[in-house]
């Protein structure tokens, strides 16, 4: 039933994902089409290249699709993200069924039949399309129906590179382990996939020879293929429409929720503050926010100054969070042409985190005060901490830390609830999480800056810049005023009270 | 289609005997290094029913094939109106000769109607005389046109099917006629019923026919000469009363069989 309220609640939002699953159905199974029958009439004329076609094709559909659209990345430079890769991808998956269908349907047709049509003084290409084809067309739909509900179900994965669609829904709910978003991407995906197969089927059992489909059920069988034409060259339009209409950016964010809410207040502060109209590429995961704003795909983005510093720069982690950002945007500037704006204010770096009581009653502001109540504590860190060059072993030298046994290894968000209910007495945390808020817990400032400064900002193309200046000055004003306590709010009221990010961070814009 | 100058011969002018129509000179074909008919050499004559006799694989079918060219020689040529048939058009060619399977080949996503209107609909004739002539041919064949025209090869029985196969290879009332055992997979009443009817046909229609069968009996049913196959030679070829008393080992083994 909470499925049901969600789709209904979000009904724009569910559309629109489905029309942008079905465009790349669509396109790939379509341009498959194209290109698969063809190839597979010319195979069972030229049968030598059957068999090395065939297994290159049969190859191509075992690669695993995450693998085939890392493969795609780099391959396609900078239109390796978004539509275009999951469209290749799609297409590629659908050629082997449609390619191999053709060829044994073709190949399948009663050799008597063949015979007397040659035998009659047909040419080739009159035996094909008065004979051969039409008793394979059966067949060939099938190989198409293959291919199509494959296709549904690949679009799916999609969504990990930034092709939009139903995908979207599944891995925003994978990571916020919401099993109502999975289904709300999941449930629509398979019922996409069954019409697909439902229709195509009935297609298949009308065309097939001695089915005596009657002339109705093919006209409606027109009318229902002209319907979805039209409907995929709206969204076509659609597409295009919003493409080139006016001064537009992109804002892109990550795949997770602080990053999806630093873009829409990012976007919603440009479309206030000035006439532009902003679109959103979200689910962006690992690097592709910086290869999408590389590549001119997005205008900007939220990134975060130690992420940039070490993971893109490949710097070593240094602690000053004024030379992190000094640097980061010199090397920017020089390597990439990408301008960071002001630092929206938080910093969203491991925190320290103890009970509120125990801080009060031991009176405990930084790390420092809490390194001689230690040796009676047990610790709980995530593995991430444990494992990491700027964590826990410099973390504990740093401050001479000793516990009263070895820390725990434990799930990061299981710890803060070991931390509440006292099975441990000091965590690590993310800064900006939400339930440090609701469990009433406090960090401690690293008053010796052993950690690497993770302070968000935003980036944004220079060409981008300086058509539209106006973007800069608006986002700026953002500059310092999201500190760390405003940012846990906000995920809090994301993650854990579920509320709408539009409707969250517009009332957080208004104050 | 287009139509080059040597692909329609005019029947009569030819350089053969003026009533051969179909003549094998000296013809082989190998395939694989297997050799499927040697040393063919006889001709066919204008309105005649040659039946070609022989087991199974003894090479008629191969030597029907060769005639409308779905095969061609290794050595020596096939003539089919004083022209080889190296040098017709094989499309003309095959327009030229009607040609009738024992699976009939029916399209089976084509109405009878459009069945039989295939080669006239492929030389381009009118529309109205196509329609005309398949009306003519259904009844020529014994069948009702209003009954039958709009049914799919499947609404058929298998004499009715073979019926309307003798039919579309008429249709555009092609001079030369070849029939590989069309008869054969019919029951024995059926199979008798049209031969009957075939071989009356065949005297108002004044067509050559190359006729193979494996079936003595419509062997002499039909025939006006028999050849006989063994093992890709043609080892005797004569008029059926000749052939019932030939010494060939081979045809007396068939005479044999209707005794």
């Amino acid at each position: 039933m909470k499925l049901i309220d969600y789709l209904v609640q979000n009904r724009s939002e569910v559309l629109q994902l489905t029309l942008e699953h079905l465009f790349l159905v669509l396109v790939a199974t379509g341009s498959a089409s194209l290109i698969g029958i063809p190839v597979g009439i010319i195979l069972t004329r030229r049968t030598s290249l059957a068999k090395p076609v065939l297994a290159i094709a049969n190859v191509l559909q075992t690669i695993p699709s995450l693998a085939l659209f890392g493969f795609l990345i780099p391959v396609l430079g900078p239109y390796g993200i978004g539509r275009v890769p999951a469209i290749i991808a799609l297409f590629l998956y659908s050629l082997l069924p449609i390619i191999r269908n053709t060829f044994t349907g073709v190949n399948g047709v009663d050799p008597a039949v063949r015979e007397a049509a040659r035998g009659m003084g047909m040419t080739d290409w009159q035996m094909l399309t008065q004979v051969e084809l039409p008793l394979a067309l059966n067949v060939i739909v099938a190989g198409v129906r293959v291919a199509t509900v494959i296709s549904v179900g690949t679009a799916t994965i999609a969504a990990a590179i930034g092709a939009g669609g139903l995908g979207t829904y599944i891995f925003r709910g994978l990571r916020t382990v919401d099993r109502t978003l999975i289904l709300a991407g999941a449930v629509p995906a398979a019922a996409m996939a069954l019409l697909a197969d439902l229709a195509l089927g009935s297609l298949e059992r009308i065309l097939s020879p001695g089915s005596g489909g009657t002339i109705i059920n093919r006209r409606r069988w027109v009318v229902g293929l002209g319907a979805l034409v039209i409907i995929a060259g709206l969204v076509a339009y659609f597409n295009v429409g919003v493409a080139t209409s006016g001064a537009r950016i992109v804002v892109g964010s990550k795949d997770f929720t602080e990053s999806r809410i630093l873009s829409e207040i990012v976007a919603q502060t440009i479309e206030n503050g000035t006439d532009i109209k902003v679109e959103q590429a979200t689910e962006l995961s690992g690097d592709l926010c910086h290869r999408e704003l590389v590549a001119g795909q997005i205008d900007m983005y939220v990134e975060y100054t130690g992420t940039a510093f070490t993971a893109i720069l490949k710097h070593p982690p240094i602690s000053d969070p004024r030379t992190v950002y000094d640097q980061v945007k010199t090397d920017y500037a020089s390597l990439f042409k990408l301008e960071w704006l002001q630092p929206l204010g938080f910093n969203n770096t491991f925190a320290i985190l103890v009970r509120g009581d125990d801080a009060r009653r031991l009176g405990l502001k930084n790390i420092s005060d809490a390194a001689r109540y230690a040796v009676n504590w047990r610790a709980g860190f995530g593995q991430d901490f444990m494992s990491r060059k700027d964590g826990y072993p410099g973390f504990v030298q740093t401050y001479g830390l000793r516990f009263s046994e070895p820390p725990r290894e434990m799930d990061l968000s299981l710890s803060y609830q070991a931390l509440a209910n006292h099975q441990v007495d000091l965590i690590a945390g993310n800064s900006t999480d939400g339930l440090i808020e609701k469990l009433g817990l406090v960090q401690l400032e690293d008053d010796r800056h052993y950690f690497p400064p993770y302070e968000a900002a935003p980036i944004i193309r220079r060409d981008t810049l300086d058509r539209y200046p106006q973007v800069g000055d608006a986002v700026n004003r953002l500059a310092r005023r999201i500190t760390n306590e405003e940012m846990r709010k906000l995920n809090y009221a994301v993650d854990a009270e579920k509320r709408d990010v539009k409707v969250v961070v517009n009332e957080f814009l208004s104050k | 289609m287009s139509q080059s100058q040597q692909s329609e011969p005019r029947s009569g002018s030819v350089d053969g005997p003026a009533d051969a129509v179909i003549q094998f000179r000296n013809v082989n074909l190998q395939v694989n290094q297997k050799s499927l008919v040697e040393g063919l050499a006889f001709e066919v004559l204008r309105g005649e029913t040659l039946v070609l006799l022989g087991r199974s694989g003894s090479g008629k079918t191969t030597t029907l094939k060769l005639i409308n060219r779905l095969l061609d020689p290794t050595n020596g040529e096939v003539c089919v109106e004083g022209t080889s048939t190296r040098s017709w058009n094989p499309i003309e060619l095959r327009r030229h000769i009607g040609y009738v399977i024992q699976d009939t080949g029916l399209f089976p996503h084509f109405t009878v109607e459009r069945n039989i209107a295939v080669v006239p609909r492929l030389k381009g004739w009118p529309e109205n005389r196509t329609r005309e002539r398949v009306r003519e041919l259904l009844q020529l064949v014994g069948l009702d046109p209003g009954m039958f025209a709009n049914r799919y090869p499947r609404e058929l029985s298998g004499g009715q099917r073979q019926r309307v196969g003798v039919a579309r290879a008429l249709a555009a009332d092609p001079p030369i006629v070849l029939m590989d055992e069309p008869f054969g997979a019919l029951d024995p009443l059926t199979r008798a019923e049209l031969q009957r009817e075939f071989a009356a046909l065949t005297k108002r229609l004044n067509k050559t026919i190359v006729f193979v069968t494996h079936d003595i009996r419509e062997a002499y049913t039909l025939a006006s000469r028999i050849g006989l196959f063994k093992d890709g030679h043609l080892i005797e070829l004569d008029t059926p009363d000749r052939f019932a008393s030939s010494m060939d080992a081979e045809a007396q083994a068939f005479n044999k069989s209707i005794e």
